[in-house]
């Protein structure tokens, strides 16, 4: 064994050592991610935020979206979606990746790295990418003019938050993912759309029919919008329930990344 | 025998109601080939699995440079370079980041991983291949880069799984060349095969495994000699005529082996043998004399061929 191998060092720092192997695997797609954290702010500002917006102050002023124009309600919310689904992707594929399709997490695991370091390391690396896309989002939003550089960096920290906490709950279930026949059809019909709709993104979750609702209630986006809308402009919510969000996330964040570390335990030591 | 690497006592691993290892005992010594042969299902891999502390153990004991591979996972892989039977490279990857990524799962420093892998590249005969993406390499180039990547720690113990599986045979003996030099560099070497040619190749010793039991231990040369003959006469009289001709062959060879489609006769003299089939007016339509390997030691040992 080579004299610079240290268990110790790994111990401490192998979760690093699989984030800096994923950065550099994520860099092989930075064009794309670039383009999709530049341009799918473009299209939903513009499209919905401006076209949709027009119509809804038009017809009913801010009455129905607390007192705000229409884009800078739904800003916040948008910058919480793209944090979760920059969270999915840099977690779902790398999963699946590891234990499935390429299988490198067996490679990985026959160093003195761990599952839980290899689960804590693409964690890592998935923030990275969240709070890169948050970030250039939120610089968007300040220069279309919707939201002010000096009160809503907030807004963009518990985005990141958001989709932290999204990004754990999803590497914890997609360990548990054998067989991937549906699960990617599944998760994105069944599961991330109709979050996007019914999490008070677009309106307010209480537009909804209370049976609706609870669809919001376990939405990490709503959750994460509402923090977001409190944060980022100033919107009404009340300790308690900004106690709640918080708390919510914060669950999903530590019962996710648990998850995860026993599902990658498990997996990979047969 | 020298300074032991390795040693398991009744090791044993389950499935349910399977069981993949049952109670095997061995020992490798530093600097020692050891190879696991045996065919597809043996036990082979799980075994492996168990020393790369990449699995639990059901019960018995084993211990790596001192430790238990349960209980010192990272510690024993430290000292492991580990070539599963499929290579699990980044094929995203160039050649180059696959070694470099490796190396820093082992906490080497940048720069050393750096001159390591320069010189990996070069023990694999890669350098032109460098900076091409791991999916564009043939199945031979890959296989000697998941061997490269294996030794960028400079493990104690190299572990391959059936390092040769799939390749054509101009790259099985590259490989074979390459892992020559590493044993005469006094690498300890742990080798699954269920080619008997690889195991005579490279390993000093070996154990023949089948359904997950030990059959027998010793040097290719020792197994060979314990049993079997010197000589293999293999004859051919066509499939019909071949069970008429079997009760008549028994009588003038140690022992007799039929196949669906030849019969091997086990003597010391395969020539002297043929002549006499010869002289009783037995023509076969083909015949091949030639010296016991590996393979009649695992045909006598299980009545069943290697490669089914």
């Amino acid at each position: 064994m080579n004299p610079g191998v240290s268990v110790e060092n790994i111990r401490r720092n192998g979760a690093l050592y699989v984030a800096e192997s994923r950065i550099r695997q994520m860099s092989k797609w930075k064009g794309i991610i670039a383009v999709v954290a530049v341009g799918n702010p473009l299209f939903y500002l513009v499209a919905i935020g401006i076209g949709i917006g027009i119509l809804v102050t038009e017809n009913s002023g801010t009455s129905g979206t607390g007192g705000v124009e229409y884009i800078v309600f739904i800003a916040p919310a948008l910058l919480a979606n793209t944090a979760l689904l920059g969270a999915m992707d840099e977690t779902v594929f790398p999963v699946m990746e590891g234990f499935k399709w390429r299988k490198m997490f067996y490679a990985i695991n026959s160093t003195p790295i761990t599952g839980p370091q290899i689960a804590l390391g693409v964690f890592i690396a998935a923030l990275v990418r969240v709070a890169f896309s948050v970030f250039v989002y939120w610089l968007l939003l300040i220069a279309f003019g919707v939201l002010s550089f000096q009160d809503s960096w907030m807004a963009a920290i518990v985005a990141m938050y958001g989709g932290a906490a999204f990004g754990a709950l999803m590497m914890g279930v997609v360990a548990g993912v054998k067989k991937d026949d549906y699960f990617l059809t599944v998760l994105g019909r069944l599961v991330i759309t109709p979050l996007f709709l019914f999490s008070g993104t677009f309106f307010p979750l209480t537009n909804m029919p209370i049976y609706l609702q609870p669809i919001g209630w376990i939405s990490p986006l709503w959750h994460t919008t509402e923090l977001g809308r409190y944060f980022g402009y100033g919107a009404e919510v009340s300790p308690t329930m900004l106690s709640i969000h918080f708390l919510f996330l914060t669950a999903m964040l530590v019962v996710g990344i648990k998850i995860a570390n026993i599902r990658f335990t498990n997996r990979l030591l047969k | 025998m020298s300074e032991s690497l390795i040693s398991a006592r009744g090791l044993t691993k389950k499935y349910g109601d399977f069981t993949a290892v049952d109670g095997i005992d061995f020992d490798v010594a530093k600097g020692e080939s050891f190879g696991l042969l045996g065919p597809n299902g043996a036990g082979k891999s799980t075994t492996m699995r168990i020393i790369a502390a990449t699995s639990r153990r059901s019960s018995g004991t084993i211990s790596i440079l001192g430790r238990d591979p349960e209980e010192h996972g990272p510690q024993v892989r430290a000292h492991l370079g580990v070539v599963p039977q499929q290579d699990n490279l980044d094929t995203e990857l160039t050649v180059t980041e696959n070694l470099y990524i490796y190396g820093r799962y082992f906490g080497l420093s940048k720069k050393f991983v750096k001159g390591k892998v320069e010189e990996l590249l070069a023990f694999a005969q890669l350098e032109e291949k460098k900076d091409v993406k791991v999916e564009a390499l043939s199945g031979g180039m890959k296989r000697r880069l998941t061997i490269a990547r294996a030794l960028v720690s400079e493990p104690d113990i190299l572990m391959l799984d059936e390092p040769t599986t799939g390749l054509d045979p101009q790259a099985r003996h590259i490989l074979w060349d390459r892992l020559f030099r590493l044993k005469e560099d006094g690498v300890t070497l742990i080798i699954t095969t269920h080619f008997m040619d690889e195991a005579e190749q490279l390993c000093d010793r070996l154990v023949v495994m089948d359904k997950g039991k030990i059959m027998a231990e010793g040097s290719p040369a020792e197994l060979i000699k314990k049993y079997s003959t010197r000589e293999v006469l293999e004859v051919r009289f066509g499939s019909d005529r071949n069970k008429e001709v079997a009760p008549i062959l028994s009588g003038m060879c140690d022992r007799i082996e039929e196949l669906p489609d030849r019969i091997l006769l086990y003597v010391e003299d395969g020539e002297a043998l043929l002549e006499a089939i010869t002289a009783k007016k037995l023509h076969p339509n083909t015949s091949l004399v030639r010296r016991s390997s590996l393979e009649d030691v695992f045909l006598r040992l299980t009545g069943r061929s290697l490669i089914e």
